[in-house]
């Protein structure tokens, strides 16, 4: 349900994509970009402000002298306009995290604690600034106060509202020991009191990386990125090399060529578009994630999401439901079935674990049969020594438990075959067998077994198809194990697993070459975490798994594994998909700008003209100002990123090359001929 | 075009693709050092060539290793051939008594055979004696094939497993393919060539009495195993100067075709080497269809072109159907002319059996633009596979990431080091074509050279660096070469073309080499089938030829219009 309230707060947000504010800030930001000694890092939209700056130069000298001008500031606005759109798609993505770490911020004002003098007496206390606070201090926190800083809880349990960095308001249990002890700075206990003990320094907190992280300001550049940044390098190196040689290509020709026409020609070769959007894309990607309510520490996470193939996934909540339930009731012989139904009812009434209450809700719903617990009855509560449990009322007993246990209770050697055999079925399909006996008689058994989570083996199926396996880790039995992970349709199981298992299930894996990824919440998953290549911790987990993780997810989901998957995906398709059509951009700008600039010293060029464009200058104009409209039109779909679909590699290739690689070079055609009828509509051409 | 002139073609390039399947075959294995039937023979010669140089063939070399020794012979051949190209008059089998070459050009002829370009800026017989035609050029096109060949199995290996520090031996593989490939070809086809006509022998020339009764003198010399090296290992330098059209090169149509069948041999069957290397016979059929998709192309507007005929001489009354013969020889007639050139300027050959210069500009141009391509479809022996491989890692690069992984080839991450060396490999194409022609077309000691003015001139300029810096060698003819200038800028054009291009390669397969192989999935790029050959059609033709369509507009697209239109220069 949380899920589903965040997903639709996405979308508004989504939508609020060009909302005002926003957007005047991003205008700002855009000539704030254009700093020089800022836009280096990205080389083609820098050695396009430089040709803007000459040309802009060039223009204005002309101006002065009184020689014709206004070709050249015309080119020189658009080239301009090519770099102002570029650092604007920029700053709209940098622009969506900035409104998220404002709100973070609020979250992190100044409290003041209550640092305890002696760690176990909590009678004594000095307040200091939360800013104070070294880690090591021993902090109480009561109902109403905000937990000063990241910690451990050594002492209580408290409730605690975490809405400040989950959004979700249902307050959360946090308790000493155990999987559920780390508490996070900014949020506030409900009920109770809690010793936490300090364990970040001021200004390292979560709350403080994750601002950092949300506002981008420790963005460094991806693998990926870097790699593609250098394509882009390279490919602007081979366009002005062509056109640098032009210029005596044409000298030896008799064509004379102006600086503004050979500017408009490499600018409009050079991969501007994907230049221009590239750190959109990863900002945005980044951004996607973060309103998943999923943080990466870095894009380098994200990338490595995408490029993940092997999931693992824990079984207990993530595969199947949690909790193990009552599935079948197979009477001793000679036992009617009703029988043993109200036998069962009656040994699991005082049992108030979800096993049990499942077990009454199959006896009611299967049998009808849901007893009231009877007046003086007593009810025998589980104990290590016995393993069993159930009820004695009216010398009658009601006893169920683990098989050798009842046997025991019943000092039974030789129970009958058909129930030996009925066990052993129980057990190969994956369930968990439990005996139940009446007065001494061996009655039945129960079956309980994982229940598989609705759907799970569709996306499991979904997965496969997009090259990505799954590994189910349980602490099952291997026969357990084989069986549930048949029936999700998981790919191969680790069963029986300690956390060393995993570690080296995960190593192992990684030296074929895959990519691993799994979620994990308690310290003993640190390792296996830190190993993983994308390894999610919980929110609600130890501070130790959410240190090693390179994500944490804030709803404590491990099912989302999946979707961040795709997210990743989303990110490198978006990046791939505009890539390839800035690059295909390329053909109709020859078929504008060639004969446009030939058609001088040799008018027979002008059969090149396939687009009848009206004018050499419009042509020229028309390219330029195609290449920078183009940026623009394409920054929301760099922000909302391309639609993952899991398709199959070659069935996503195919679409996306007819899309973006076809669809890039008809699309400029179109574009730049409609753009040539305006201006000689307008009379420019 | 005529259908008889098709089935002329379709049926030499089908004759190809069927002898270069089990050749391919028979690469991949003396590449893996196993046995085949020609060892009972040579394996003897074999060991006594490491046993005289003290080298272990087993021993693997890594990138750098194998890229030093392969310069390294490379450098002290080019020395050879320097010295002997100028102390030709003092060395024996030089009974005419030629003299020394100028150090400018034998810089340029030395460099040329070292990088098989094989570009010819001396005068063939005029200026070679049969020593230095023999020991000096011959063996030099056994040398630079087998390097470019070597070379490419390197990068075969860096694809074929996961984790691996070597690239091979090069002594090894230089070697093998020297004694077990390039040799038993050769020695047969030059049997075949002398039975087709073509000379062999240490006389230079016949002295002979014309119906007129006047004397003439008819050069020859050992012309036919030449021949056969010069087509087999893509070389493309010629015994005459008139190179292939020349009747004792090339003296009829069957000679022709099996010319044709010998250039495209090996660069063909190392598509299939190629599958087989890196065990997905898919992944060499996808290169192959990618060439054939080029070549069948290239043949379809240059046949055109030709067989269209001149529009200006149709005007002055030639019959239409005869389409150009101008420059071509009547024994092979348009198809087996246009095949011909095709394809040896589709390969890094060079050789020419009619006068690229007398083609209309599209058909001239259609051998231009192969060439500019980076001679990768499918290029010279070896040189040739390497140059396609860098351009479907750019390829899969660009549009790997379509489906949300990190680009991959045959399981090879590709990442920030392997996209900066191909950047780097691909740049010196433009760098060197461009750069020269452009300098050339401004200085007038350099645009002395040319024999024609206005755009047939710049196609001049633009093909003789084009052809030396892809390392092709054929020239568009009517440039006088062999000048200060056009010596030194085209032996540099081709050793750029040649080892700046090299050694990224290397480097590539040296890091491609180390990464694991990560097994191939349902979310794994397909790099065979027909999507990907349209990929890496549509790349190679955006970034690998569209920055030449600017020159290209000066020269042959220019020319062929104004000559639609009617204008001559």
């Amino acid at each position: 349900m949380a899920t589903h309230a965040k997903t639709a707060h996405a979308e508004t947000a989504a939508s609020a994509l060009f909302d005002s504010p926003l957007l005047s800030r991003a205008v700002a930001d855009s000539f704030r970009k254009l700093n020089p000694a800022q836009l280096i890092r990205n080389p083609v939209i820098f050695v396009t402000e430089v040709i803007s700056v000459l040309v802009t130069i060039l223009g204005l000298r002309n101006l002065a002298t009184g020689a014709p001008a206004g070709f050249a500031l015309a080119i020189a606005f658009f080239l301009w306009l090519t770099v102002l759109f570029a650092t604007f798609a920029e700053a709209v993505a940098e622009g969506r995290g900035r409104a998220r770490a404002e709100s973070l911020r609020r979250a992190r004002t100044e409290t003041m604690a209550k640092r305890l003098v002696n760690p176990a007496d909590r009678a004594i206390f000095q307040p200091v600034a939360a800013s104070e606070l070294a880690v090591g201090d021993h902090v109480l926190v009561e109902a109403g106060d905000l937990i000063p800083s990241d910690g451990d809880v050594v002492q209580g349990m408290a409730s605690v509202n975490e809405s400040a960095i989950t959004g979700e308001s249902a307050p959360v249990i946090r308790e000493s020991g155990g999987d559920r002890s780390a508490v996070t700075g900014g949020t506030q206990i409900v009920s109770d009191w809690l010793v936490v003990r300090i364990t970040a320094a001021p200004g390292s907190t979560f709350i403080d990386r994750m601002i950092r992280l949300v506002e981008g300001a420790e963005r460094r550049k991806t693998p990926n990125e870097i790699a593609l940044d250098i394509l882009l390098a390279g490919l602007t190196l081979i366009f002005l090399i062509a056109v640098v040689t032009l210029v005596g290509f044409a000298r030896y020709s008799g064509a004379i060529l102006g600086v503004p026409v050979l500017a408009a020609l490499l600018v409009c070769l050079i991969p501007t578009t994907i230049g221009g959007l590239l750190s959109a894309i990863g900002i945005a990607g980044m951004d996607r994630l973060v309103r998943f309510n999923v943080l990466a520490t870095s894009g380098r996470a994200v990338e490595a999401a995408g490029d993940v193939d092997t999931l693992l996934l824990d079984k207990t909540g993530t595969i199947t439901l949690g909790n193990r339930m009552a599935n079948a009731f197979i009477p001793a012989p000679g036992v009617n079935e009703r029988d043993l139904a109200s036998a069962i009812a009656l040994a699991t009434l005082g049992d108030e674990t979800p096993e049990g209450r499942s077990i009454l809700a199959f006896a009611r719903d299967r049998f009808g049969i849901a007893p009231e617990q009877p007046e003086g009855a007593l009810v025998v509560p589980f104990s290590a020594q016995t393993r069993l449990s159930g009820l004695d009322h009216a010398g009658r007993s009601f006893r169920k438990g683990a098989v050798d246990s009842v046997l025991a209770w019943l000092k039974l050697q030789m129970p009958p075959a058909e129930f030996t055999a009925a066990i052993e079925r129980i057990a190969r399909a994956g369930g968990t067998p439990l005996a139940v006996a009446r007065d001494g008689r061996l009655m039945g058994a129960i079956e309980l077994k994982d229940i598989v989570k609705p759907g799970i083996r569709a996306r499991f199926a979904e997965l496969r198809r997009m090259g990505i396996r799954t590994v189910m880790v349980t602490g099952d039995n291997r026969i357990t194990a084989a069986a549930i992970a048949t029936e999700a349709g998981v790919d191969d199981f680790i069963a029986e697993a300690t956390p060393q298992d995993k570690l080296d299930y995960i190593r192992k894996t990684q030296t074929d070459g895959r990519l691993v990824a799994m979620a994990g919440d308690g310290t003993n998953d640190a390792p296996a975490l830190a190993q993983a290549d994308v390894g999610v911790a919980m929110q609600t987990g130890t501070q130790a798994a959410r240190e090693a993780g390179n994500m944490v997810d804030l709803d404590s989901d491990p099912t989302k594994l999946i979707e961040i998957v795709e997210i990743g995906k989303q990110l490198l398709i978006t990046r791939g998909s505009l890539t390839t059509f800035s690059i295909a951009n390329d053909i109709s700008k020859y078929f504008a700008i060639l004969p446009a600039i030939f058609v001088a010293a040799y008018p027979e060029l002008g059969a090149l003209n396939v687009m009848r464009l009206a004018s050499p200058q419009s042509a020229i104009l028309s390219a330029v100002i195609f290449n920078a409209l183009i940026i623009v039109a394409l920054v929301p779909l760099a922000l909302r990123g391309v639609r993952f679909r899991a398709i199959g590699a070659s069935a996503l290739l195919r679409r996306n090359l007819l899309i973006y690689g076809l669809g890039g070079i008809v699309a400029p055609f179109i574009g730049i001929k409609l753009i040539d009828m305006l201006l000689a509509l307008a009379g420019l051409a | 075009m005529t259908i008889s002139g098709w089935a002329e073609i379709l049926l030499v390039l089908a004759l190809i693709v069927f002898a270069a399947w089990p050749v391919g075959i028979h690469i991949a294995r003396i590449a893996a050092g196993e046995r085949s039937f020609l060892h009972p023979v040579l394996a003897p010669i074999e060991r006594g060539f490491y046993a005289l140089a003290g080298v272990d063939p087993r021993r693997g070399m890594d990138w750098r290793g194998y890229a030093v020794a392969l310069i390294l012979l490379n450098a002290l051949h080019f020395l050879m051939l320097y010295a002997m190209l100028r102390l030709q008059f003092y060395l024996p089998l030089n009974p005419d008594h030629l003299a020394g070459m100028s150090p400018r050009l034998a810089f340029n002829t030395a460099m040329s055979f070292v990088t098989n370009t094989n570009w010819q800026a001396y005068g063939g017989e005029t200026t070679l004696s049969p020593g230095s035609q023999m020991w000096g050029l011959t063996s030099h096109m056994f040398v630079s094939a087998a390097t470019g060949i070597a070379a490419a199995l390197a990068i075969a290996r860096a694809f074929a497993a996961g984790g691996m520090k070597t690239l091979g031996n090069f002594w090894a593989d230089l070697t093998r393919i020297v004694l077990y490939l390039l040799l038993p070809i050769a020695i047969l086809a030059g049997i075949a060539l002398v039975a087709l006509g073509v000379p062999q022998t240490l006389a230079t020339h016949a002295d002979a009495t014309t119906l007129e009764g006047m004397k003439q003198t008819i050069a020859m010399g050992p012309v036919a195993f030449m021949e056969a090296i010069k087509e087999l290992g893509t070389n493309g330098g010629g015994y005459f100067n008139a190179n292939s059209a020349h009747p004792f090169e090339n003296p009829n149509a069957w000679s022709s075709i099996l010319e044709t069948v010998l250039v495209f041999l090996i660069p063909i069957a190392l598509t299939f080497t190629f599958g087989r290397i890196v065990k997905d016979a898919r992944q060499g059929y996808a290169l192959l269809a990618v060439i054939g998709v080029f070549v069948l192309a290239a043949i379809a507007v240059a046949y055109h072109a030709e067989a269209a005929g001149n529009p200006l001489l149709t005007a002055l009354g030639v019959d239409p159907a005869q389409g150009n013969m101008e420059g071509k020889e009547l024994r092979f007639g348009i198809p087996l002319s246009v095949l011909f050139n095709v394809i040896t300027t589709a390969t890094s050959c060079g050789a020419v059996n009619a006068m690229l210069d007398s083609y209309m500009p599209l058909g001239g141009m259609t051998s231009m633009f192969l060439i500019q391509l980076g001679e990768i479809v499918p290029g010279g022996v070896g040189s040739g596979l390497y140059g396609l491989l860098i351009f479907a890692l750019i390829a899969v690069f660009v549009a790997g990431l379509m489906v949300g992984r990190t680009p991959e080839y045959l399981g090879k991450k590709i990442q920030a080091k392997e996209v900066k060396l191909a950047m780097l490999a691909v740049l010196i194409l433009p760098l060197a074509i461009l750069g020269f022609t452009a300098l050339s077309l401004v200085m007038p000691a350099a645009t002395a050279s040319l024999g024609n003015a206005g755009p047939h001139g710049l196609s001049e300029m633009l093909y003789a660096f084009t052809s030396a810096t892809g390392n092709n060698g054929s020239a568009f003819a009517g440039l006088s070469a062999d000048t200060a200038w056009l010596d030194t800028t085209l032996g540099i054009a081709m050793l750029l073309g040649r080892f700046a291009f090299l050694i990224p390669v290397l480097a590539i397969a040296g890091a491609l080499a180390e990464k694991v192989k990560v097994p191939p999935s349902s979310g794994t790029f397909p790099t065979h089938g027909p999507l990907f050959v349209g990929l890496l059609c549509g790349v190679i033709v955006i970034m690998g030829g569209l920055q030449f369509m600017p020159a290209l507009s000066l020269g042959p697209l220019a020319e062929q219009f104004t000559l639609l239109a009617g204008k001559t220069f």
